[in-house]
């Protein structure tokens, strides 16, 4: 959690907000922050950190896991409209990319941005070439996208 | 303390973001074993389960409902607990 802390202020300015849930107490939540987080990151982590107890939400999510009682890592991006546009679950031994999470941000912000008419390839980040997908490009990706 | 504040437990609300109930007709409805009630599930591309929890912020106690996000891009970060080490 803190890897996303410290990279706070690039969510910040892509106008997302950070909301990050365990089945641990709020009490347990404050003692951790003033513990442990705020050592690793200036001030600890600057985003709400929900309770979810008996796994309400992970169960709803898809993430909770009945035998050990926690929910694993699961990321979900949520658009302004409420729809769920991206979703990545984990098990618990390995943790996510930061990078690879703004990098998603950016690009469905792109997509947003253009209504749909400009559409994202592979590993797209901000600067690259985007589609523009309709008739025209059927059957010519190749003339103006190659995996890298 | 939380329940001093009114805090209560984190639970969906049984519908999608911005909508008072049910969801959307294409999206799955999943049984809580306790209750018997239809929640909605999450599916890619679809309205997101909408839920209240309480959350520690800025040092406070306080509750959070996912639908007062409308607008905002959000990301929901679920991750095994406190003090473990990933």
């Amino acid at each position: 959690m803190t890897a996303v802390a410290a990279r706070y202020q690039e969510f910040k300015d892509l106008d997302v907000e950070v909301l990050a849930v365990s089945v641990d107490s709020v009490f347990v939540h404050k003692i951790w922050q003033e513990e442990e987080l705020s050592k690793m990151v200036d001030g600890g982590v600057p985003y709400p950190l929900l309770s979810d107890g008996a796994g309400s939400l992970g169960k709803i999510y898809g993430v909770y896991d009945e035998g050990a009682g926690v929910d694993v890592r699961g990321r979900f991006l949520i658009d302004p409209d409420g729809v769920v546009q991206a979703m990545e679950i984990l098990t618990p031994p390995v943790g996510r990319s930061v990078d690879e999470t703004l990098r998603q941000i950016q690009a469905f912000q792109h997509v947003r941005k253009t209504g749909g008419a400009e559409v994202c390839p592979s590993g797209w980040t901000p600067g690259k070439t985007v589609l523009k997908p309709g008739p025209d490009l059927v059957g010519k990706v190749w003339k103006v996208w190659k995996p890298e | 303390m939380a329940e001093e504040k009114g805090l209560g437990c984190a639970a969906a609300t049984g519908s999608v973001v911005g909508e008072e109930s049910g969801g959307n007709d294409e999206q799955q409805a999943i049984v809580t074993d306790e209750e018997e009630k239809t929640m909605v599930a999450v599916k890619i591309g679809q309205k997101a389960p909408d839920f209240n929890a309480p959350a520690f912020i800025n040092g406070d106690f306080s509750q959070v409902k996912l639908s007062d996000y409308l607008g905002k891009w959000v990301l929901i970060c679920f991750y095994p607990g406190d003090f473990t080490f990933v």
